[in-house]
């Protein structure tokens, strides 16, 4: 029996990390072209790093006019939320060997935002939804001196929700959504469940009567996108089941 | 109501439309977008009962339409079987007439109200969804109408 050798080449391999990854980015520029293309980014890139790495090495080296957003670089911001291969993922949380790195990687903005130039869309109606659903503290009567007290078991009621970082994955994954940018969308019924089910809150009524509209949970159809989107790992579906739940329930 | 996106109007000039820095292409908006104004209540719990509906007439029609398909096309002979004889002989038994009734009403009214779903999810303009649900809803009426005055006038010896 032969001992195991490394042969030249495998040795090499063994010697670096880096192999040639595609990277094919949607691009739109309005100042250049009424439409948006494809363009291929061949690179040389560990496969332990982040997609965002591949995007930064693309902009600092290959094509600085390469746009996107990012700012924490680490799933705290939510500022780089782009569909990877097809799916809502922060481009910051994706590991590159994680997503078949053998084939070009596409990356295109999110879906059903108006797009300004590449991977960079408007998000105001994104947020103007999430202000829509009051996502703040309203309380009656006179302020307590200290904190508001809450037990363990009031405060885990909500506690999945409370780690939104609104970054719009799930709103853009939604089909509903990208028909009609009307519907409140997951994010904003998540950032709305937040305070309904907060034992401290007392909006929650006006919070369910603006979800009980004609463009509130009621047009969530269980697609389930919105939770596979989510990388905060929140059971986004869920939680606007928990809605419509409350709202059948409350009168009786 | 959402405002008409003029994202199809530009300086056309032929082919070589040129755009610049002073002059940017048109952006592709997204439909019917969300906008500061905030959209104004209504219709109280419409869209909850329509939900409810949905889910409570799919239950009660599991039953009915599956009940229904065995009938009329596995038992006793399958379709070879139907024939005037054979619906009239359903139909002088009051059960089967409720059956039918019931199944008319829930299965037009379940299939409509999907139908809308689908309508408001996917056809972009104000005026294409009056026009699309105009359209479904005479349907619709026409249909329960018509079918309701069979079962109750339905004639046996009829010639
Ligand atoms: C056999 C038992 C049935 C069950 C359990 C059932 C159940 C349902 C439910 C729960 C929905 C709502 C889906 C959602 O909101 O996401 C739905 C939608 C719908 N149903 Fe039924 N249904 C049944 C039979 C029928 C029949 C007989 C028709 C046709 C007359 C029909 C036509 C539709 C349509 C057009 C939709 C809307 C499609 C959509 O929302 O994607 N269904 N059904
Ligand atoms: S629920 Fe998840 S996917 Fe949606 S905005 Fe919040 S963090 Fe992003
Ligand atoms: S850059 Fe902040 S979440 Fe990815």
């Amino acid at each position: 029996m032969a001992t195991p050798v490394m042969d030249k080449a495998e040795a090499e391999a063994a010697a670096s990390p880096y192999i040639t990854v595609t990277f094919r980015i949607r691009r739109f520029n309005p100042e250049l072209s009424e439409h948006a293309v494809w363009e291929d980014f061949p690179i040389e890139i560990d496969p332990k790093e982040r997609v965002l790495d591949g995007l930064h090495k693309i902009k600092w080296d290959l094509d600085g006019t390469l746009t996107f957003r990012r700012s924490c670089a680490h799933g705290i911001c939510g500022s780089d939320a782009m569909r990877i291969n097809g799916k809502n993922r922060l481009a910051c949380k994706t590991l590159i060997k994680d997503i078949n790195p053998e084939k070009p990687i596409t990356v295109e903005a999110i879906k059903g935002l108006t797009v300004l130039k590449d991977l960079v869309v408007d998000m105001e109606p994104f947020f103007q939804a999430y202000r829509d659903v009051m996502p703040f503290l309203v309380t009656k009567g006179n302020e307590p001196t200290r904190e508001r007290l809450q037990s363990a078991e009031a405060r885990e009621r909500f506690d999945d929700t409370t780690k939104c970082i609104l970054c719009a994955a799930c709103t853009t994954s939604c089909p509903v959504f990208w028909n009609d940018g009307q519907y409140f969308g997951p994010a904003a019924i998540v950032n709305a469940h937040r305070f309904i089910f907060d034992s401290r809150d007392e909006a929650g009524e006006q919070r369910l009567e603006i979800l009980n509209d004609k463009d509130g949970v009621w047009r969530c159809r269980t697609t389930f996108n919105c939770t596979d989107a989510c990388p905060r790992g929140i059971e986004v579906t869920k939680a606007i089941q928990e809605v419509k739940r409350a709202l059948i329930t409350r009168r009786f | 109501m959402s405002t008409d996106t003029s994202s199809a109007i530009g300086p056309v000039e032929g082919d070589a439309v040129v755009y610049d820095v002073d002059n940017p292409a048109p952006l592709i908006e997204a439909p019917r977008k969300r906008t500061g104004k905030t959209p104004r209540a209504t219709r109280g719990n419409f869209e909850m009962a329509a939900w409810l509906f949905m889910r409570l007439s799919g239950v009660v029609l599991v039953v009915l339409v599956i009940g229904h398909l065995l009938i009329q096309l596995v038992l006793d002979g399958g379709v070879s079987k139907i024939g005037f004889a054979f619906v009239a002989g359903r139909w002088a038994s009051p059960f089967w007439q409720v059956w039918d009734l019931l199944m008319l009403w829930l299965a037009m009214l379940h299939g409509a109200n999907g139908l809308r779903t689908v309508i408001n999810d996917y056809a972009e303009r104000p005026n294409t969804r009056l026009w699309l649900k105009g359209l479904l809803y005479t349907a619709t009426v026409f249909t329960i109408l018509l079918g309701t005055l069979v079962i109750f006038t339905f004639d046996p010896n009829i010639r």
